[in-house]
C-alpha cells in the first residue's frame, strides 16, 4: 500500500499540470484549478453544492447496493450449481455485451422519471459487472476448498457460509471497487434529464450556461465522490478480508 | 475397521472414461495403520478421496466401520486462508453446532498438543509449511476421529520438520487410538508409520504389492537395519513398476 503522504503528492502534481495545461490552453473550456477550487470551495461553505453531493451519493450508493445484492447471490449460484450454470450463462453471455445505458427509455417507462429509474438504471449495468466476476471467483474455487469441508460434514448452507463467500469476497469487492467508477459515470447521464438536483445535473446545467467555472465544480465534485466511494470500498475491503493483508 | 473391496474407479471426461483404480482390495483393522505408496499419478489421491467418501466407487465398495468419524487431510488447499489457526481448527466442532464454550477448551488443547499456542490468530499464510500441516493436523483431530485420512501431509518439509512430524503422526496413532491411513510418495515414511504398506503401480493403479511391515512404531525403528531392508525391499518393487512404464 502507498502511504497518505503519496496521494497527497499525486494530487498536488496533477494540479499543477492542470494549470499548466490551463496557462498554455488559455481558452474557457479550461479554467484554471484555483478558480474552480475557489468556486467549489465557497459552494461547499455556503451548502450550495452539498446537497447535490449528497444526492448523487445516494444515487450511486443505492444503485450499487442494489446491483451488488442482486448480483452476488445468483452469481455464486450460478458458479456453484451446474444446472444453473448450464441454463442461466447463455442468457449472460448474450446479454451481457449489449450497452445497457441503451435500455434508459425502457427503464423510463417501467420506473418513472424519478429517483427510482436512476437507481435502478445505475444497478442494471453494475449487476452485469458483478454478476461475471461472481460467477467467474465461484467457479475458480479450488475443489479441495469444498472437499475439505465436506469431509468435516458440512451442509451445503455452511458450504457457501464458510468457503463459498469468503473465497469470492475479495474478487467481489474489486468488481465492486471498479463498479464505482461505472456508477459516478451513468450517474452524469442520468442526472442530465428530470431532475434539478445531483452533480450530473450541475455539469449539464453549467455547461448550457456556458459557465465552465461552475462545470468544473460540478466535475470535483464528482471526482471527489467517486473518489470517496472508492476509498469507502477499500475500507471496507481490509475490514471484511483481513487475510488478505497480512505482511 | 476400513474394508476396501475390488474397488474400482474412473474419471469420466467428455464421454471418455479414464481407469484411474482397479481391483483395489484391503482391509485396515482397529490399531493398525497403513501406509499407501505408488508413483505420481497412480491415483493415491483419488483412492484417499473415495475412503474419505468425496468420490463415489464405480464399482466394488468402501465400507468403514459403522458410527466411525474420519479426520481427513488433503494434499493441497486444505486449510483455509481466511480462518486464522484457531478458527481452521474449531471448525470442525462449529459445523457440528458444538456451542463456543463447550468447544473452546477442546480447541485449545488440540492447539497445544500441536504446539501452536502462540500461533492461534495467525491466518495460515503467516506461518511455515510445517505449522501449516500441524495446522492441518489439529483440524482432522479435533473431531476426534477414528480414522485420520492423510494425503502426502508431509511432502513440502524439509527434511528435519518432517521426521519431526512423522514422530507426531506417530504419537497420535498410538494415543488417541486412531487409524492413520497415509499416503505418500516416500519410501522412509511408508516404512516408519504403516503397519501395512500397500504399493500401488499405476495406469490403471493396482496394488502391486503388499508389505507387512509389523515393527513400525517400535521404538528405534527408524535406526534399525530391518527398517533399511523394508525400504530396499520398496524401493526394488517401485522402481520394477517404474521401469515396466
Ligand atoms: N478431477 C479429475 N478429473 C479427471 N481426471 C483426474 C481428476 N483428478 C485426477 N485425475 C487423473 O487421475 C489420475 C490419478 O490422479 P491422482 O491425483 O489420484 O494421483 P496421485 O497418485 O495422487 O498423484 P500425485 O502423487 O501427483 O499426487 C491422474 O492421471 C489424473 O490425471
Ligand atoms: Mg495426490
Amino acid at each position: 500500500m502507498f502511504a497518505k503522504r503519496d496521494i497527497l503528492l499525486a494530487a498536488i502534481l496533477l494540479l499543477c499540470e492542470w494549470e499548466i495545461a490551463a496557462l498554455l490552453l488559455h481558452s474557457m473550456a479550461l479554467p484554471q484549478p484555483w478558480e474552480v477550487l475557489a468556486d467549489f470551495g465557497g459552494k461547499l461553505l455556503t451548502g450550495k453544492i452539498v446537497d447535490d453531493i449528497i444526492i448523487s451519493g445516494l444515487r450511486a450508493l443505492a444503485g450499487v447496493a442494489l446491483g451488488a445484492a442482486t448480483a452476488i447471490p445468483l452469481g455464486l449460484l450460478i458458479g456453484n450449481e451446474p444446472l444453473l450454470q448450464r441454463r442461466i450463462s447463455p442468457f449472460i453471455y448474450l446479454l451481457y455485451p449489449i450497452p445497457h445505458v441503451v435500455l434508459l427509455p425502457l427503464v423510463i417507462i417501467l420506473f418513472g422519471i424519478g429517483n427510482l429509474s436512476k437507481i435502478v438504471m445505475i444497478a442494471l449495468i453494475i449487476f452485469f459487472q458483478i454478476l461475471v466476476t461472481t460467477r467467474d471467483a465461484a467457479k475458480d474455487i479450488h475443489q479441495n476448498y469444498l472437499y475439505s469441508l465436506q469431509t468435516l460434514g458440512a451442509t451445503k448452507w455452511q458450504l457457501y457460509c464458510h468457503v463459498i463467500v469468503p473465497a469470492t469476497l475479495p474478487k467481489i469487492l474489486t468488481a465492486m471497487r471498479i463498479s464505482i467508477g461505472t456508477a459516478v459515470a451513468i450517474l452524469f447521464f442520468v442526472e442530465s434529464f428530470a431532475t434539478t438536483k445531483g452533480l450530473g445535473y450541475i455539469i449539464m446545467d453549467s455547461w448550457g450556461r456556458a459557465n465552465y467555472v461552475a462545470l468544473y465544480s460540478g466535475i470535483t465534485g464528482m471526482a471527489l465522490l467517486g473518489f470517496t466511494l472508492y476509498l469507502l470500498l477499500d475500507r471496507m475491503e481490509r475490514y471484511l478480508c483481513p487475510w488478505n493483508h497480512i505482511e | 475397521m476400513i474394508k476396501v473391496e475390488d474397488l474400482s474407479f474412473c474419471y469420466s471426461q467428455k464421454g471418455q472414461q479414464h481407469w484411474v483404480l482397479k481391483d483395489i482390495s484391503f482391509a485396515v483393522k482397529t490399531k493398525e495403520s497403513c501406509a499407501i505408496i505408488g508413483p505420481s499419478g497412480c491415483g493415491k489421491s483419488s483412492l484417499l478421496f473415495l475412503l474419505a467418501g468425496l468420490l463415489q466407487p464405480v464399482q466394488g465398495k468402501v465400507q468403514i466401520a459403522e458410527k466411525s468419524r474420519c479426520g481427513t487431510i488433503l494434499q493441497n488447499f486444505g486449510l483455509f486462508p481466511w480462518k486464522t489457526v484457531y478458527e481452521n481448527v474449531a471448525l470442525g466442532l462449529v459445523l457440528q453446532k458444538v456451542n463456543k464454550r463447550e468447544a473452546k477448551p477442546q480447541v485449545e488443547q488440540i492447539i497445544e498438543e500441536m504446539g501452536l499456542s502462540a500461533f492461534a490468530q495467525y491466518y495460515p499464510g503467516q506461518l511455515s509449511g510445517g505449522m501449516q500441516q500441524r495446522v492441518a493436523l489439529a483440524r482432522a483431530l479435533v473431531i476426534r476421529p477414528d480414522i485420520l485420512l492423510m494425503d502426502e501431509p508431509l511432502s513440502s518439509l524439509d527434511a528435519l520438520t518432517r521426521e519431526r512430524l512423522q514422530n507426531l503422526i506417530l504419537n497420535v496413532w498410538q494415543e488417541k487410538e486412531v487409524i492413520p491411513v497415509v499416503v505418500t510418495h516416500s519410501i522412509e515414511e511408508a516404512v516408519f508409520l504403516g503397519l501395512q504398506i500397500i504399493v500401488l503401480g499405476s495406469a490403471p493403479g493396482r496394488i502391486i504389492e503388499r508389505v507387512d511391515n509389523k515393527e513400525a512404531g517400535q521404538v528405534g525403528y527408524r535406526q534399525s537395519s530391518l527398517f533399511f531392508q523394508r525400504c530396499n525391499m520398496l524401493r526394488s518393487a517401485l522402481t520394477e513398476e517404474c521401469n515396466v512404464c
